[in-house]
């Protein structure tokens, strides 16, 4: 079962006839409906090349949230091997919005961390939708500190909507959590990768974005607000976010004309939950050839690179 | 009962007693309701001599406040791109900037300045709230990064006043930047050995409190100041419960371990120079004002503040 998004409707309605008229034919072995199928099979891949060949901000961040979409999980499980979950920030809780240990990608041992928005109503629940709280940054900053003391380097895989807004999460120092965690990606002598797989939400992302190489997928988005939130407050109507996400330049497109995004990976022909494995691959060997090209720098050169690539950024605009 | 006390008087009266009142010669405080005469408020550095509710004051009277003798000097920042996304919503974001330097006077959202604070040489950024929410832009990214360079460049503590809602989404992705930008710079002054002290303000929230403002090596708040990092409304829609009074507020910060002080505004002063002398680790500061000249004549200090 697809679950399709709203701006896909059409396509619904012809996929859905075309499986119908296949079950008509199963039942009915002298009916010959194949030819018709077919044509609506190709009808059904115009209209997504269509639908897919320009999509507009807020689509994207449909796409980015599709609930198909493969997530931190699939990644980890896809890509390393000896995954080795990590748990706990040594202070009050683990986590589970966050998931990261040690793995090996190839041969080459790394620390993985990511945000994990979960797949089903339970698990979503269980991961608290992939928003974390302090607890979360806290493990981070711990895996971060361990990578760099044994040499490893860090790949984070980010999908998060934003940090959790709760009452426990600000007591326990949620700000303090998230400006940590970004100091802590700043001090790192070993390279950093972030991959942007889904949604780049605000400072929930920044936490551990703050990499040396930003990778975006085709259809993910990175923002310092949901289109929701600017709407409800620049327009004070949640209902424009159409207008919020085209404002925000929030695109993987975007983000890179802006220079915030160092390289972008393709996704298949309506986005990655259309063809995991090989979105899942892609993503793999981009880290691959990264880790290849970062690992032959100095420790001391990859902080003080990571650090001025903050420093000089802003200096694009978008051409006019 | 003629028509001269019925109509000619009270007209002459309402001539007279219509004088030139400037409005804003007094305030309301906002908490008690007390009618402040404007002089009385900016004495008490806009803190309501009834209740001593903090109301915003502006980075430049801070400033005057804190300085020796009210002198210091600005230091520059460098100009940021204009409007890098073209960011429109109901308004151009050009047109948002231009009211906001109307309404302020001001060129952008931080002034970062340089001068002595009880003859304790400070460099000072201070985060202005009445600029479109003390948003956090490029610019402000650049006054925090220009501070710290300028404080290393002089080997002096940056003392850092944080008000505002948080990143300027006008600015989009690049006032998210600014937290990591914002903390490169903070590592510059933690590198260089140098104090960096945060007055958190009312209110500090969002992005600002994700970054430079929680990063400090001494934490202080002004009474009562809201600091958070989600705002009460979205929480409460979250968690879809009633929050307990006072959170969020300074108070309750310096209860959850978040904050070292909660400083009423007229000892804001006086311990922030006590506090960088000894880290620092200066002799006392004189407090107070300073010896006439005719009780110690050989004193070159004296002389010099003389």
């Amino acid at each position: 079962m697809t679950n399709y998004l709203e701006f896909e409707r059409p396509l619904a309605e012809i996929e859905g006839k075309a499986e119908e008229l296949r079950a008509m034919g199963r039942d009915n072995e002298d009916m010959d409906i194949e030819a018709e199928a077919k044509a609506l099979d190709k009808k059904a891949r115009a209209l997504l090349d269509e639908l897919y060949a320009k999509l507009t901000p807020w689509r994207k961040c449909q796409v980015a949230r599709h609930p198909d979409r493969p997530h931190c999980k699939d990644y980890i499980k896809e890509l390393f091997q000896e995954y080795t979950p990590l748990a706990g920030d040594r202070n009050f809780a683990d986590d589970h919005s966050i998931m990261g240990g040690l793995a090996r990608l190839g041969d080459r041992p790394v620390v993985v961390i990511g945000h994990e928005k979960g797949h089903d109503t339970k698990s979503r629940i269980a991961r608290n939708f992939g928003m974390a709280r302090p607890e979360g940054y806290r493990k981070a900053i711990r895996l971060m500190d361990l990578a760099n003391r044994f040499g490893l380097p860090v790949i984070s895989l980010v999908d998060t909507p934003g940090a959790f807004p709760g009452k426990g999460a600000e007591e326990r120092g949620q700000s303090e959590a998230i400006a940590r965690s970004t100091e802590k990606c700043l001090q790192l002598t070993v390279p950093l990768i972030s991959v942007i797989i889904g949604e780049g939400g605000s400072g929930g992302a920044v936490a551990f974005a703050t990499a040396n190489r930003l990778v975006m997928l085709e259809h993910s988005i990175y923002s310092v607000i949901s289109p929701e939130g600017c709407a409800s407050i620049l327009w004070k109507d949640a209902e424009k976010m159409r207008e919020a996400a085209e404002a925000l330049r929030l695109t993987a497109q975007d983000l890179t004309t802006l220079g915030i995004c160092d390289q972008i990976i393709a996704e298949p022909k309506g986005g990655a939950h259309r063809d995991p494995k090989s979105t899942m691959q892609a993503v793999g060997q981009t880290l691959a050839k990264l880790l290849d090209e970062l690992g032959k720098k100095k420790p001391d050169s990859l902080m003080k690179d990571r650090r001025q690539k903050f420093l000089d950024m802003g200096t694009k605009g978008l051409a006019s | 009962m003629n028509w001269i006390s019925n109509y000619v008087r009270p007209k002459i009266n309402s001539l007279f007693s219509r004088r030139e009142v400037p409005e804003n010669l007094w305030t309301k405080c906002a908490e008690c309701g007390t009618m402040l005469f404007h002089r009385e408020l900016s004495e008490n550095l806009n803190v309501c001599t009834h209740c001593d509710h903090h109301m915003g004051i502006s980075p430049r009277a801070r400033m005057e406040t804190l300085f020796d003798g009210g002198i210091f000097v600005e230091v520059d920042v460098p100009k940021p791109i204009t409007d890098p996304l073209h960011f429109r919503d109901q308004k151009k974001y050009p047109d948002r900037m231009k009211a906001a330097q109307k309404k302020t006077g001001e060129a952008e959202a931080m002034l970062v300045v340089e001068g002595e604070m009880g003859r304790t040489g400070i460099v000072a950024a201070c985060q202005d709230f009445a600029f479109m929410g003390g948003s956090m832009g490029m610019y402000v990214g650049n006054a925090i990064i220009a501070a710290a360079q300028r404080a290393v460049e002089l080997k002096r503590p940056l003392i850092l006043f944080s008000a505002a809602g948080g990143a300027r989404m006008q600015e989009g992705i690049l006032s998210l930047m600014q937290m990591p930008r914002t903390t490169v710079a903070v590592q510059m002054l933690k590198e260089a050995g140098l104090p960096y002290i945060v007055v958190l303000t009312h209110p500090t929230t969002g992005g600002v409190t994700a970054s430079y403002a929680m990063l400090g090596d001494v934490h202080i708040a002004e009474p009562n100041a809201l600091i958070c990092f989600a705002g009460q409304r979205v929480i409460e829609q979250t968690i879809r419960e009633k929050l307990p009074e006072g959170f969020q507020r300074a108070e309750y910060l310096l209860d959850h371990g978040m904050l070292d002080r909660v400083t009423h505004r007229t000892q804001m002063r006086d311990e922030l120079i006590t506090i960088t002398r000894m880290l620092l680790k200066q002799s006392p500061a004189i407090k107070g004002d300073l010896p006439k000249p005719s009780t110690d004549e050989t004193s070159v200090e004296t002389n010099s503040a003389k």
